[in-house]
């Protein structure tokens, strides 16, 4: 065990290594600090002097050693933009990236789970059916257009009279179709709750729920339709299972059998590839942010992208490396835990 | 020879005969799918003889007629019959040259990404050991940070590096470049774990006392028996590159808006939906989203049919 985790520690570390490493190759490469620094009219002479006393002549290893001495602080340097440190400035955005994925994860383990039992439950029926095809539709379906979609729908609203509208039926067809809009598509509102440092919470009033629900349906929606059926691929695996056949056999109720013996093991998998598309999350909240203006990390690396800030592009790779293999590790390493089959020590297969 | 031509049926009639065929004839959501997807290829392919209008023509652009709603909603006009976007370019022919543009950058990230993932998944599997170990890792840890993040992350440097004037000019191979980079992992392991079963077969054995080279015989007789898992995650990845060069676009990072892809008209029919012209956005949407259902149905059909051992997880 003590091996294992020795070896998982030592991967994430080198990954991290190789991580900072690129990172520092791009601020050392891109742009130039002293011309962002100093006005046009300071001679040559004297933005020499300022190189050498900064350092900038300094091999790349010495460079990169500070570099990392000082990542290692939490010291990452200014932003251009908002010339303040850049882990402030992403203090300042992660509460709201951390609410949109807590809130996209509530709704996917809520809605995967009993739908993709179900499914496995009862493969043939209509309404596994109607979920499996509904289920491809999303995976098809990019984030950002599940978003718009979504403005169009509930902020903006639609009108729909394709019917004729004197008849009756005509007339109410055209009220289910059409919605009403009005839901915020813009932002956190202002009915933030203060949590504390710097976070503002938009759970605990209903106003900020409102902001909240399109954007977390949004990145739920990628995640939703994968998660549904892995879950029905696991579990019709495990029904298949001798132990399960097993426990029927004994007389143990159907119910039992599916949602304690069965369910637990189907978990198991599903935890692990879980954790990972946490990960993928964050790639996909630079998406949702996008659409709905979202003041979170994803929308600041897009505008930092724009503004070349490169202080604030190096800090959050290094952060957003950070929760990738975080995330990573202790998935791994749970998964060791907990299930007993994997051979902590040996050799890939 | 003209009796073994006469015994041994031709390529063709073994095609028709085969199980692929023979279940696609059973399959009529197969057959549906495949019917759009190739009414939507032959659209992007004769897109220059189809289109009403040329839109990357601006001599043909009126920018009076911009923002026509399609021909079913009050106040358009017949000329436009999907409407015209903020530029006053018929969206029909936009979208047929957009769709042109995501289908060839979607093909060309898949072909690199096979050419790159097919190379390192036989060398992984056949020759093992510490090769194996070191490119598997490698292949682990870019899976382990999402494909998207990667392919974002690479095409900002590469836009902060050059500047975005470069970047829209060589656009469509950047994005190539970047999504097949992205997602050769994937291939990789998929050929690694079908190597791995067809090495310790008696053929190889037999090619390998035969005194064949490694080279000849990873690639002429371990090659072709990897073949059906290739196709089945290439249909899947094409869905993949076509949805990541969309998002790529939509966020600023892929195609330019004066040679858009479908992903780049959603984005800049974006900024009009506020003011009520949601088809700028929406029918370029509604065309991504049939294309890449269709070839993930296509995916999920084929997988049952070839039913090869995929990697799992």
């Amino acid at each position: 065990m003590i091996a294992f985790l020795i070896k998982r520690l030592m991967h994430a570390f080198v990954v991290m290594f190789v991580i900072s490493v690129i990172s520092f190759a791009i601020q050392s490469n891109l742009g130039d600090p002293i011309q962002q620094m100093v006005g046009q009219s300071v001679p040559e002479s004297q933005r020499a002097e300022l190189r050498e006393e900064l350092g900038l002549n300094d091999s790349f290893l010495v460079q990169y050693g500070r570099f990392a001495a000082n990542a290692l602080q939490g010291d990452f340097g200014y932003s251009y933009f908002f010339n303040e440190p850049t882990t402030e400035v992403i203090q300042r955005h992660l509460p709201a990236t951390l609410e949109l994925v807590i809130a996209a994860t509530l709704i996917i383990v809520v809605f995967s789970v009993p739908i993709g039992v179900y499914c496995a439950i009862r493969p043939r029926s209509a309404l596994s059916r109607f979920f499996m095809s509904v289920s491809i539709i999303g995976i098809s379906i990019p984030v950002f257009l599940t978003a718009i979609m979504l403005i169009q729908l509930f902020a903006i609203g639609v009108d729909f009279s394709p019917f004729p509208v004197e008849t009756g039926w005509g007339q109410w067809l055209n009220g289910v179709l059409s919605t009403e809009g009005g839901m915020p598509s813009y932002g956190r509102g202002n009915n933030l709750t203060h949590l504390f440092g710097t976070w503002d919470s938009n759970f605990f009033s209903l106003d900020g729920l409102t902001y909240l629900v399109l954007p977390a349906v949004s990145l739920a929606s990628i995640m939703l339709p994968l998660f549904i059926r892995l879950i029905r691929a696991e579990m019709l695996e495990v029904l298949q299972s001798e132990y399960v056949k097993f426990a029927t056999a004994k007389g143990i109720s159907l119910k039992r059998i599916y949602f304690v013996h069965a369910l637990k093991n189907t978990m198991l998998p599903v935890i692990t590839v879980g954790g990972v598309q946490l990960g993928t999350m964050v790639a996909y909240t630079i998406l949702t942010e996008t659409v709905f203006q979202w003041p979170g990390m994803g929308l600041m690396f897009l505008e930092a992208i724009q503004r070349s800030d490169i202080p604030l592009i190096v800090t959050y790779l290094m952060i957003v490396g950070l929760i990738f293999v975080v995330t990573n590790t202790l998935v791994d390493l749970i998964y060791g835990l907990v299930n007993p089959t994997v051979k902590l020590t040996g050799k890939p297969a | 020879m003209t009796t073994t031509t006469a015994i041994t049926p031709s390529r063709w009639k073994r095609f028709r005969n085969s199980y692929l065929v023979y279940s696609f004839k059973r399959d009529w959501i197969a057959q549906f799918c495949l019917a759009i997807f190739l009414c939507i290829l032959l659209g992007a392919v004769c897109a220059p003889w189809l289109a009403p209008m040329n839109p990357y023509d601006l001599t043909q652009i009126n920018i009076l007629n911009s923002e026509l709603p399609p021909i079913w909603v009050d106040g358009a006009d017949a000329l436009f019959p999907l409407g015209t976007d903020a530029q006053g370019r018929d969206l029909l022919s936009t979208i047929l040259y957009g769709a042109r543009v995501s289908l060839i950058i979607g093909f060309g990230a898949v072909m690199l990404q096979a050419l790159i993932g097919v190379t390192v998944g036989l060398l992984a599997g056949y020759l093992g050991g510490r090769i194996d170990a070191f490119l598997m890792r490698l292949a682990d840890i870019q899976l382990s940070f999402s494909t998207l993040m990667v392919a974002i992350i690479v095409g900002a440097l590469i836009k902060a590096v050059f500047g975005g004037a470069v970047y829209s000019d060589y656009a469509v191979w950047l994005l190539v470049l970047i999504i097949g980079l992205a997602e050769w992992p994937q291939y990789a392991r998929t050929v690694r774990a079908s190597v791995l079963a067809e090495r310790s077969k008696e053929y190889v054995d037999a090619a390998r006392v035969m005194g064949y080279r490694d080279r000849r015989i990873m690639f002429r007789h371990i090659l072709p028996n990897t073949l059906s898992p290739i196709f089945v995650i290439s249909t899947v990845q094409i869905a993949n590159a076509i949805i990541s060069e969309a998002a790529l676009s939509f966020l600023g990072l892929g195609m330019p808006e004066t040679q858009p892809s479908l992903g780049s008209l959603i984005k800049s029919g974006f900024d009009y939906l506020q003011s009520g012209s949601w088809w700028i956005t929406l029918i370029p949407g509604a065309v991504l989203v049939v294309l890449v259902l269709v070839v993930n149905l296509l995916g999920d059909w084929l997988r049952d049919v070839m039913n090869p051992r995929l990697y799992k997880g």
